[in-house]
């Protein structure tokens, strides 16, 4: 059974169809690319995998779960956490309680316990200021623990964003454009990263990119999206000699 | 951790004490008169209200300017509470406890019901609706009988003093102080930086958004219920649209996310208006000109979001590091 699945989705703005029966699914361990050009739909097929828009057509299951109509937070308990477009780090704290701030549903204690520091209120913060340190220590960022996150370098907060992500505990993760605004050096680097994330903490990845040697590079199959439709689907190889494809980015 | 911390403890600990009985010491040998000593409880009242409006603005980053309604509410809830009580022969702090959980727990509950509904609503908006349910519960007030209406209610028993205020404000402001630095107050702040992003790590945003507001209210219903004890006469019109305002204020002057900001914000402008009695006429100019001046050369208020901690500056202290660059303070912390 896939891990993330959707049948017939489709998503109306008033008169405009900006998602038509969009179907998609992913295995567990699988890296898939979803590609188009810009006003594709890719951004809005993000936004209903995670709960922000409320498909008007169609269902999406998580490991055989309907989500369609959960709440954005309820979506990240049942296993699917997501990174921006434009990147959304908690800016004027500290990179640590970026992390922490992640692993809230992780730690059980109540207000009052909290409020009157009981013994599980320490064990709780210690240990997640201790998994918040081993956290950043796999993405070797433990120097910038104590760094305000916005005074990071972009693909810093690029890596937080999404180590982040990871700190929820998901198994599937969905990366919106992680390659935005990066520098070929950059990018590089993001790719070493998103491998290493899979093999490491053995998740699902859908991954939305404009930048093709990203995508052809690491995605173990794509799926080409335009004006809401899919238009091809394959592997990397079979894409890049998709007729369509290739009227649709290059032109005729 | 835990160790450092317990060490914070009793520094901080040790501090509040030497400063309470250092109060007492002046009382005792008559250096603060009774004027003075009335400032004192006015500035504990004042940084109960601005610390907890501190975390509904500050913390949870969210404009709300009806901050003397939700006061309101605990005053008069207070004051009829303790005056119900009054012949019953129970010792003046127990009267003075009861009143006051009643009043916050009052006070919390309207948070609640004005929070479900409000807090849909952002940044202007949710001022203005604010605001609107401030005035409300004033003009209620105004009109019911229970209150005395717009004559005032008195007859309160005047059962606040030095003392209990004190104790009061201290324990209010460390509970506001372990909540923000606990999962829960991360919670909050995090609505503040971006609501977004905190609903994609998990975040129940709109619960924390409530319980946001509504633990704001109750500390400002107990803030009110102290004020109800030490004037012992209430007339609705002193919890006005202005008297949100002046809390508020406190909070930006001393900064949005931090709470001895707050408690100096409080203590200063406290004391400032008084002092400037000799001015007459020219007392408001010099406080407003005073509130300009600060937000040109300090718009993120005094203490930022950072808290003034006692450990590090007794780290500070000794390591000769009190006036050098901001980089090497956060290391040492």
């Amino acid at each position: 059974m896939p891990l993330l699945e959707t049948k017939g989705l489709g998503m109306r703005f008033g008169g405009l169809k900006a998602v038509d029966n969009f179907e998609i699914s992913v295995d567990e361990h699988e890296l898939v690319g979803l590609i188009g050009p810009n006003g594709a739909g890719k951004t809005t097929i993000f936004n209903m995998l995670t709960g922000v828009y409320l498909p008007t057509e169609g269902d999406i299951t998580l490991d055989g779960l309907s989500i369609v109509g959960k709440k954005p937070y309820q979506i990240v308990g049942m296993g699917a956490a997501r990174t921006f477009q434009n990147i959304r780090l908690f800016k004027d704290l500290k990179v640590i309680d970026n992390i922490k701030i992640a692993y809230h549903n992780e730690m059980k204690y109540t207000t009052i316990e909290g409020i009157f520091r009981s013994k599980r209120y320490w064990a709780e913060e210690e240990k997640a200021q201790q998994e918040s340190l081993d956290f950043l220590k796999i993405f070797d960022m433990q120097a910038y623990a104590d760094t305000y996150a916005k005074n990071l370098p972009y693909g810093k907060q690029r890596k937080l964003e999404i180590a982040r992500a990871l700190a929820t505990r998901p198994r599937i993760l969905l990366l919106d454009e992680p390659a935005a605004g990066m520098n070929p050096h950059e990018t590089k680097e993001l790719m070493e990263t998103i491998h290493f994330i899979k093999d490491k903490f053995d998740i699902a990845i859908l991954l939305i990119e404009h930048d093709m040697s990203l995508v052809m590079g690491i995605c173990e199959r794509i799926v080409v999206v335009d004006y809401g439709k899919i238009i091809a689907k394959g592997k990397p190889d079979e894409i890049k000699n998709n007729p369509d494809v290739i009227r649709v980015y290059l032109g005729e | 951790m835990a160790k450092i911390s317990k060490k914070n403890y009793i520094i901080n600990v040790l501090a509040i004490i030497l400063v309470f009985l250092l109060l007492k010491f002046f009382i005792s040998n008559g250096v603060i008169s009774r004027y003075y000593l009335g400032i004192i409880i006015f500035i504990c009242i004042n940084i109960v209200l601005a610390t907890s409006l501190n975390l509904a603005t500050g913390f949870l980053g969210q404009l709300a300017l009806g901050h003397a309604g939700f006061m309101a509410i605990g005053a008069y809830v207070s004051a009829i509470t303790a005056i119900s009580l009054k012949g019953t022969g129970l010792p003046n702090t127990v009267m003075l406890l009861i009143s006051l959980l009643l009043a916050g727990i009052f006070a919390g509950v309207i948070g609640i019901a004005i929070g479900i509904p409000a807090l849909r609503l952002k940044g202007d908006y949710l001022g203005i609706i604010t605001l609107g349910f401030g005035e409300v519960i004033r003009v209620f007030i105004n009109n019911i009988k229970m209150t005395g209406g717009a004559q005032g209610l008195t007859g309160i028993p005047r059962i606040s003093n030095i003392d209990n205020v004190f104790w009061i404000t201290v324990v209010v402001v460390t509970i506001l102080y372990t909540l923000t630095n606990s999962r829960h107050g991360r919670a909050i702040i995090s609505i503040r930086e971006d609501e977004i992003a905190a609903e994609a790590v998990g975040i129940q945003t709109t619960k924390y958004k409530v319980m946001g507001f509504a633990i704001a209210a109750f500390f400002a219903g107990i803030g009110g219920g102290m004020y109800a004890h030490y004037i012992a006469f209430l007339d609705p019109n002193t919890f006005n649209f202005m008297r949100s305002v002046e809390i508020l204020v406190i909070v930006v002057l001393g900064g949005m996310g931090s709470l001895t900001g707050s408690v100096i914000a409080a203590i200063v402008l406290t004391i400032l208006p008084e002092a400037l009695r000799d001015f007459a006429n020219y007392r408001l100019l010099i406080y407003s000109g005073l509130l300009v001046i600060m937000m040109i050369f300090r718009p993120q208020g005094l203490f930022g979001t950072t808290e003034f901690s006692m450990s590090g500056f007794l780290y500070r202290l000794r390591h000769n590091q009190l006036f050098s660059s901001r980089k090497n303070l956060e290391e040492g912390d």
